[in-house]
């Protein structure tokens, strides 16, 4: 009972949070209440006894990919009236989409055809046991090629983001190793052949 | 008791509440990718419910790899949005139009 009644508070305090995300005039507001829908949704994983993924969400995404999108966000200088413009105009087809949408799967789930109470209940996830040492066993074992790639993924993402934004600037001085590396002698040195003089001291 | 249908609605309506998203702020582009992101998570709900329900651990493998491939979409889509405003001074995806698409 109690669990039902946490279930609920927090898809609420998440749903008003994602609207306030894509309706706010502010992006600061929205990333701010991105954070607020990430956390609940970290609440509501710990609800579904997917603990680790719970802190893993707000260690990754509210503690390191928000504050990204902050950054960004008070770091450009962007004119929210005109980037806002349009907004009313697509509001009921926006709407629209997100109804129809909801009602669809509204429509799936409720047929009777999909037997989601049959599907498994919370008698079955009952002995699951410590969480994070189950993901582990299954990371490092069934899932170790996998968690290589996405390893060499994050890799490409901070290589890409550091290709991307990286920028020479005019005027600064700074090494060309492989121009010192590739120099010759010959651009270097000059061999100039100067005649001998005589000493005229004596 | 807690159903798993509870978790699905939960997912679907925060899929189109993201999905809205797109349509609404089609200019911004930062609130776009805050789309996505919200789209993402109710994919997550989705198998963090099925994994619960079924007993299942490989649902929960399968977000880990989906939150890191996320990681890396919004860091390489900011990077992009900070040369882009750095070239352009805007970040208006309607002013985005020199591929004549």
């Amino acid at each position: 009972m109690i669990e039902k009644v946490i279930f609920y508070v927090f898809a609420a305090i998440l749903l008003a949070a994602a609207v306030f995300v894509i309706t706010a005039r502010n992006p600061v507001h929205s990333a701010l209440s991105l954070v607020l829908a990430f956390f609940t949704s970290a609440a509501l994983w710990l609800l579904a006894e997917a603990e680790f993924l719970g802190i893993a969400l707000v260690l990754v995404y509210v503690g390191a990919v928000m504050v990204l999108f902050l950054f960004v966000v008070m770091m450009l200088d962007i004119n929210a009236a005109v980037l806002r413009e349009g907004f009313a105009r697509y509001l009921p087809l926006g709407a629209l989409v997100g109804v129809v949408m909801v009602l669809q799967m509204l429509l799936v789930l409720g047929s009777g055809e999909v037997d989601l109470a049959g599907l498994g209940s919370e008698a079955a996830a009952g002995a699951t046991g410590n969480n994070v040492r189950l993901i582990g066993s299954m990371l490092y074992t069934v899932y170790v090629y996998p968690f290589e790639l996405a390893a060499i993924v994050l890799l490409l993402a901070i290589i890409a983001a550091i290709m991307l934004t990286h920028r020479r600037r005019g005027g600064t001085k700074h090494q060309n190793i492989s121009a010192q590396v590739r120099t010759r002698k010959e651009d270097r040195l000059r061999t100039v052949n100067l005649p001998s003089e005589r000493r005229n001291d004596s | 008791m807690l159903a798993l249908s509870d978790y699905l609605v939960l997912s679907a309506l925060l899929f189109s509440i993201g999905m809205a998203g797109i349509f609404l702020n089609r200019k911004n582009a930062i609130v776009l990718l805050m789309s996505i992101e919200l789209i993402l998570l109710a994919v997550n709900f989705n198998f963090i419910a099925f994994s619960h329900f079924l007993g299942d651990i490989h649902g929960q493998v399968f977000v880990f790899f989906i939150l890191t491939v996320a990681a890396a979409e919004s860091a390489i889509g900011l990077a992009i949005l900070v040369v882009l405003f750095r070239n352009r001074d805007t970040i208006n995806v309607g002013d985005l139009d020199s591929m004549k698409g």
